[in-house]
């Protein structure tokens, strides 16, 4: 019982990861560049929701609307100010530029927010399910982590095949300049995943917050890490890839600590990075892309 | 445009440059200033996971040195209280912040207030020749780098194995279970002596779980206790991680006893917490801010006048007892606001722990105070158990 536990701990985890993870994925496979700033977004994200569920006493609900809203603004300003303008640059300087802004976003909320962690209230109201007479339990921050994850990859996958939006993210995610000539409008895709990104880094940041909750600038830092490993580890560019990899590290993380050690969980879940890197680099779901010369 | 620029630059430059004097002036001038001020200096948390600690001490200090400057001063003398933030960090932060407090003219420091700090500093103290005075920094190492430092709160050593006698003696329960922070030398250090106490007693602990610091997710911990069986579930831990392991426990349809040490006060001040998880949960303090005598109940009066209502935790009245024994150290030595920070340290060290030196404070139930060469104290910790979200004395 106490290994199904860790399991389903391991799959609640993992799947606030994927749904992390999916930020990443999205906006790699189509600007081709990796927003580290993804966590810290997350971190804001959940500012909002505590300003506006526990602060300003709104239903959990909405005030995770508004989040999505802010953080939608947020991500596509992001995008506007600091990486539109290095379109055309080298991928390092995109990356820098990135980690800045993930450092800006930090010390901004430090400024902001102040030092002290806030103790977050969740704004999950799901009761507990309790199974094999209460052998096993299962919180309702777990259980609606697993099921919004779900929903959200449903739904973005629907999203990508089937409506014209989707399918010109597609079109750009393979090739930017011949989805140009075909009259999609490269520029607004891209501010289109941003958004999207960012409005799930929204709901992440609820997620995180319920389910662990301890509220700071840093707080997205590490999750935003980890779900990165989830991305490479899925297939960076591929959305199933993501929740797959998400739900996998959180596996990892949970038994890991449980069977292994408690302090070594993060040294493993890098390890599986270093792994994947050496054997399949392009990750689960990912494509081996051939470069043309 | 280029000839703009270059005046700009240049005016710049002299703008600079003129900055660094006026600092160097305006310090120079600090110097000489409040002659008649004897400068006690604190480091502690002032922001991050442990601020609520700094802050206690900070302003349980605050209000001591203001009590005896408005009766007049020791001999005409009077103290002025100056504190820097470390966070609590165990390396530049907190060697920064003793730096910060020598450089604003610091001659009798009263800190750190937690032991990881502590331990960055203390060789430096030791070859500052500084009187040291801790109000809450507990590691067995802090009082062991030099002569100079001593301790009003108990030893680490002394918590754990006071908490698994409390815990055998009373039959609180025989299946125990620990949680600590492995990359904490105050955690580590309360969790080694307990051990090493329940094994002395043949009290077996049925999980051990470590964590390191920065983590939030106790899922695999609770988990690991939960099939251990574990009826109590030793935590000597600070509040912010004890707070998520409440919860964790809580979502995991977990609820054994909880024990903790002084880290765990706090728990009830963290904002936004439910208090209701921290129902039943026991710990050790030298300090209950319910207690009766008469010197707690002014203390408390006046601290919850001065600050907003907070009732004052035991950081707050181990500060303040600090403040009150350096005071008369300082009226038995006949120090004055003019010697420097070695010379007070040389007689004040040799002064708190000679024969016939007794404090009685708030802390240590009544009975006074001494301190031995190497700089523990003689004080024996109380439990007491949260119920209805107050502390009550066990």
């Amino acid at each position: 019982m106490g290994f199904l536990s860790n399991l389903i701990n391991g799959i609640s985890l993992g799947s606030i990861y994927a749904v992390i993870a999916l930020g990443y994925t999205m906006v790699y496979g189509i600007a081709k560049m990796l927003n580290f700033a993804h966590g810290d977004v997350i971190m804001i994200g959940a500012y909002v929701v505590y300003l506006t569920s526990v602060k300003a006493g709104l239903p959990p609900v909405l005030a995770v609307v508004i989040a999505m809203v802010a953080c939608t603004i947020l991500g596509i300003t992001i995008e506007k100010v600091a990486y539109k303008p290095l379109r055309k640059a080298t991928s390092l300087a995109v990356l820098i530029t990135a980690i800045g802004v993930s450092y800006f976003l930090q010390n901004i909320a430090l400024v902001i927010f102040g030092a002290n962690p806030i103790n977050f209230t969740s704004v999950v109201n799901v009761p507990v399910i309790k199974l094999f007479d209460g052998q096993i339990v299962i919180s309702g921050e777990a259980s609606t982590a697993i099921v919004v994850s779900v929903v959200i990859v449903i739904a973005l996958s629907l999203f990508i095949k089937k409506t014209k939006s989707g399918k010109a993210m597609l079109a750009v995610s393979e090739d930017k300049g011949a989805a140009q000539l075909m009259g999609v409008n490269v520029n607004r895709t891209i501010s289109l995943t941003f958004a999207i990104g960012s409005a799930l880094a929204a709901i992440a940041g609820a997620l995180l917050c319920s389910a662990y909750p301890i509220l700071s600038n840093t707080t997205g830092a590490m999750p935003g890490i980890k779900a990165f490993v989830a991305a490479v580890f899925g297939g960076i560019g591929s959305i199933p890839g993501a929740m797959i990899g998400g739900i996998l590290i959180g596996v990892i993380e949970i038994l890991g600590k449980a069977y292994i050690s408690t302090q070594l969980a993060d040294a493993i879940v890098f390890g599986v990075l270093i792994l994947v890197l050496m054997f399949k680099p392009t990750g689960i779901l990912g494509k081996k892309i051939n470069e043309k010369v | 445009m280029k000839s703009v620029k270059k005046i700009l630059a240049l005016v710049l430059a002299v703008v600079m440059i003129a900055t660094c004097f006026a600092a160097c002036g305006s310090d120079a001038n600090d110097d000489k200033t409040d002659a008649k001020e004897i400068v006690i200096g604190i480091s502690g948390p002032l922001t991050g996971s442990t601020a609520q600690y700094g802050l206690a001490v900070q302003n349980a200090a605050e209000l001591a040195a203001k009590e005896i400057n408005e009766a007049g001063g020791i001999n005409g003398t009077m103290l002025k209280i100056i504190a820097a933030d470390d966070e609590a960090d165990t390396g530049d932060k907190a060697t920064s912040a003793y730096n910060f407090l020598k450089d604003q003219g610091m001659q009798i420091f009263l800190g750190t207030v937690t032991t990881g700090s502590g331990l960055a500093v203390v060789n430096q103290t030791a070859a500052d020749g500084i009187f040291q005075l801790t109000p809450s920094a507990s590691g067995d190492d802090i009082i062991k780098a030099g002569d100079n430092c001593f301790q009003i709160c108990f030893t680490d050593s002394n918590q754990g194995s006071r908490s698994a006698q409390y815990i055998a003696e009373n039959n609180i329960a025989s299946k125990i279970a620990v949680i600590y922070d492995s990359s904490d030398a105050y955690s580590t250090g309360i969790y080694n002596t307990f051990k090493a106490e329940c094994t002395n007693r043949g009290i077996t602990l049925v999980a051990e779980q470590a964590f390191t610091k920065g983590n939030t997710d106790f899922s695999a911990q609770i988990q690991a206790c939960k099939s251990a069986g574990a009826e109590l579930v030793f935590l000597p831990i600070y509040y912010t991680e004890a707070a998520l392991i409440l919860k964790a426990a809580q979502a995991a349809d977990f609820a054994p006893k909880f024990f903790g040490c002084d880290g765990l006060d706090g728990l009830l001040g963290v904002k936004g917490f439910d208090p209701a998880l921290a129902e039943g949960v026991m710990l050790l303090t030298p300090f209950a801010a319910d207690a009766q005598d008469e010197a707690t109940q002014s203390f408390v009066t006046a601290y919850k006048a001065a600050y907003n209502n907070e009732i004052p935790n035991q950081f707050a009245a181990d500060a303040y007892d600090g403040v009150k024994i350096i005071a008369k150290l300082i009226e038995q030595e006949g120090i004055t606001a003019d010697m420097s920070a070695k010379e007070i340290g040389d007689k004040l060290k040799v002064a708190i722990c000679a024969d016939g030196f007794e404090f009685t404070g708030l802390t240590g139930a009544g009975a006074p105070l001494t301190w031995d060469a190497e700089g523990a104290v003689s004080k024996d910790p109380a439990a007491v158990i949260i119920e209805n979200g107050a502390y009550k004395a066990l």
